[in-house]
């Protein structure tokens, strides 16, 4: 809370009028200096940038408003199928990414072979490049020519997305489960719950509430290497620019894409700093 | 009759550590029976053996004359019929205090949710707390955040009441408050087998005072005896007289 709140008029002693005076003009200062500062960086950029000798020619090809405005619609078309993709992956990746966690966390031999089944997988798609996954699952899977294996290049890029991101997820989530202390663990126990009730009424609502923020973080990603379907073929923002600037020989519809991608980022790092502000708020600062 | 609980030979070992050498005590229907000890000697490593929350390494627990140390027991049928509260609280942060007293009715033992919640918000009421019902335990003080933790503990009618320290965490100034629930408990006939430090408060509820000294029992017997007159003062005993 600022001081300026409170009203000052309510028998403030002339020491402390003095003070808050004080305090109000150092704060406008502090606002005409980040101006000033804010300014004079942008200047020396902005001159930097247009003064260098292939400027004339990076502003011909990346920067051509009439090139742009000509390939938005088709972009935006494109964009159309990210945003998509996008909310099918994320749903598929946060119950993917919570399902192997656990099973990561069960303990008990019976579950040996469901824990190495889930450490297996998080080894396999933590460390195989999305790219090739791409590639592998995109084009290998349909080439199988099974009954039933779909050949939507969107959907067999989005469930390359799932796959992939879920083994991160899912160390994120287990981070989360481990963060919790035995104590909470204990204590459900000790009132007769079972694993499974203390997992699911105790530990994970606390650890899903620790881990958001990263959570929300590993979607900001998602969110643009979901432009990465691209490469199997599926018309996607990325892709529309491609051809658009095919055409015209103007780089300036990858910037259009790019500039709609960090648009789309925007409001998700707005959301995951709001959530954590939240989560601080309801644990009482403590 | 039988005791309500009875520990036979009880051994438990930490590595090369042995916590508790062959203790055995009972607990009669309605007693209060209090382990006092100095830091270490063994007085939660007990509890927390009796609950079945730690594994032994030799001796029985009967609970109701049932072993329920046994591993070919239930062991989860049996921590349903005894509670404990635990030194640190250990309540769950993210439930209001209702619903840290409501959950293991409802979900334990089958009540219908407003039936739990019936049930928990007349325990906050003889716990003293029947206004933070709906308050998340950061928002309340260490005594009162103990007074909800007996509160849950009492929520599921338990056989045997398992008090672990449960001061030891307070203020001086917040002592008196549950030290003041453990007294009506007691009184209301709640069999309890609680560890302290507090002397003075053994010696006015407990019908017998076990000493833990060293993971063995120096002295077994009624208050008044066993505190003000310590007839063994064994080597290594770290109790001060």
């Amino acid at each position: 809370m600022t001081p300026e709140l409170a009203t000052p008029e309510l028998a403030l002693s002339p020491l402390a009028r003095e003070r808050q005076a004080y305090r109000r003009s150092r704060a406008r200062r502090s606002t005409l200096v980040a101006l000033a500062s804010t300014v004079v960086f942008a200047v020396a950029v902005a001159v930097g940038v247009t003064s260098a000798p292939g400027w004339p020619r990076v502003q011909d090809t990346f920067l051509d408003l009439r090139v742009g405005w000509e390939s938005l619609p088709a972009i935006l078309s494109g964009l159309w199928l990210n945003v998509r993709v996008l909310v099918v992956a994320e749903i598929g990746v946060l119950l993917l990414g919570l399902l192997i966690a656990v099973l990561r966390t069960l303990r008990g031999p019976v579950f040996f072979p469901l824990r190495a089944l889930a450490t297996g997988y998080v080894d396999l798609f933590r460390g195989v490049p999305l790219l090739i996954a791409l590639y592998l699952i995109g084009f290998g899977l349909p080439a199988l020519r099974l009954q039933g294996i779909p050949t939507d290049t969107a959907v067999l890029g989005t469930i390359t997305l799932i796959l992939i991101y879920s083994a991160y997820v899912a160390e994120v989530f287990r981070a989360g489960i481990e963060s919790v202390h035995p104590s909470q663990r204990a204590a459900a126990r000790s009132l007769g719950l079972t694993h499974r009730q203390s997992m699911r009424l105790v530990i994970l609502p606390q650890a899903v509430r620790r881990v958001l923020p990263p959570l929300l973080n590993d979607f900001v990603a998602l969110q643009k290497d979901v432009g990465l379907i691209s490469v199997l073929g599926a018309v996607d923002a990325i892709r529309a620019a491609q051809i658009a600037s095919a055409r015209t020989f103007d780089f300036t519809p990858y910037v259009v894409a790019a500039l709609l991608f960090v648009l789309l980022a925007v409001p998700t790092g707005r959301i995951a700093d709001a959530v954590a502000a939240r989560a601080t708020r309801r644990q009482g600062l403590a | 009759m039988t005791p309500v609980l009875e520990v036979r030979d009880l051994v438990k070992r930490y590595g090369d550590t042995t916590v508790l050498d062959h203790v055995g005590l009972t607990v009669d229907e309605h007693q209060v029976v209090t382990v006092i000890g100095s830091s270490g000697s063994g007085k939660s490593t007990l509890l927390r053996c009796v609950d079945l929350l730690e594994e032994i390494d030799d001796g029985q627990i009967l609970l109701d004359g049932v072993d329920v140390s046994d591993p070919r027991n239930d062991a989860a049928a049996a921590q349903r019929r005894m509670a404990i509260v635990f030194q640190a609280f250990n309540l769950f942060p993210h439930m209001t205090a209702a619903a840290n007293i409501a959950l293991a009715p409802r979900v334990v033992h089958g009540l219908p949710a407003d039936e739990a919640d019936a049930r928990a918000r007349d325990l906050l009421d003889r716990v003293g707390l029947a206004d933070r019902a709906d308050a998340h335990p950061d928002r309340l003080s260490g005594g009162q955040q103990q007074r909800v933790a007996i509160a849950r503990a009492l929520a599921v009618r338990p056989r045997l009441l398992l008090l672990d320290e449960i001061t030891s965490a307070l203020d001086p100034e917040l002592v008196g408050e549950v030290l003041a629930i453990v007294r009506g408990l007691a009184a209301d006939g709640v069999t309890i087998l609680m560890a302290t430090h507090e002397m003075g408060f053994a010696r006015q509820v407990s019908d017998r005072v076990c000493f833990l000294d060293g993971g063995r029992v120096l002295e077994s017997g009624p208050p008044a005896r066993c505190s003000a007159n310590p007839n063994t003062n064994g080597p290594g005993s770290s109790w001060p007289v």
